[in-house]
């Protein structure tokens, strides 16, 4: 039974950004065949957040040291390495526990 | 039309302005005259700006900034639209210590992200393909940027 990897997307308000991002990784991964759950928050509330999830993807910066692997990334909402992106992490999902 | 994204009031064509913050603040003020957002808006706007910078830099020549805020600021969605005469430098979101120099700013007024979920993702689409940013940007009127940004955000529209 493959449970559905769980993926924090933060930006600054968790308002646009995230929501692009995180529509764009779900169908990306879908197309990798890996299914996720995202859950959107605000740069400042991902320390908080971070140990539940899988993989942190964020726009804006986050503190390093969450314990979660982070992909900071612009590429899902200018297209700019989308798909080097999207492979990168479904290594890590692929990777991980 | 009344409720409709985007208006000639709130679009601006060859804007001149010197620095972000005027951008902002000539885009916001005909939301809050029309009614669309709350005055509280526009400093809620730039304080995020200042903590969450919004600029974009694209793979084609010219790059965009999406300054918004929290919902609670806004009364009804809307798309200010402005391009500039001349690039104005926005901090990058994803290094907020670096510029980007802007030609096209789209200020989000929104309501409720996920209902508008299908605009943001036409937006992040128009951002990837150089050729339609330009064409956004070289529209001669306001009413030209409507037609070209509405044949954007309509290709998604189930």
């Amino acid at each position: 039974m493959n449970q559905p990897k769980r993926i924090l997307v933060a930006c600054g308000t968790a308002i646009a950004t995230s929501t692009v991002v995180a529509k764009a990784i779900e169908e990306g991964l879908a197309a990798r065949g890996i299914p996720v759950v995202t859950r959107q928050c605000k740069a400042a509330e991902v320390p908080a957040l971070a140990k539940e999830f899988d993989l942190v993807v964020t726009t804006t910066p986050v503190p390093s040291d969450l314990g979660v692997p982070v992909i900071q990334t612009l590429a899902f909402l200018t297209g700019i390495g989308k798909d080097q992106v999207l492979d990168q992490i479904a290594e890590i999902l692929r990777k991980g526990k | 039309m009344g409720d409709a994204l985007l208006s000639p009031q709130w679009v601006l064509v060859r804007l001149e302005a010197a620095s972000a913050e005027e951008v902002i603040r000539q885009l916001a003020a005909p939301l809050v005259a029309a009614g669309r957002v709350r005055p509280s808006f526009v400093d809620a706007v730039l304080e995020r700006e200042r903590t969450n910078p919004t600029g974009l830099p694209l793979s084609g020549a010219l790059h965009v900034a999406i300054p918004h805020t929290e919902v609670e600021h806004v009364c009804a969605p809307a798309l200010a639209v402005a391009t500039l005469a001349r690039p104005v430098a926005f901090r990058s979101m994803v290094r907020p210590e670096e510029t980007v120099s802007v030609s096209i700013v789209i200020l989000l007024a929104l309501t409720e992200p996920h209902a508008q979920i299908e605009m943001l993702m036409s937006l992040a689409e128009l951002f990837q393909d150089p050729d339609r940013v330009r064409a956004v940007y070289e529209a001669c009127s306001a009413e030209e940027l409507i037609q070209r940004l509405n044949a954007v955000l309509e290709r998604r529209r189930p």
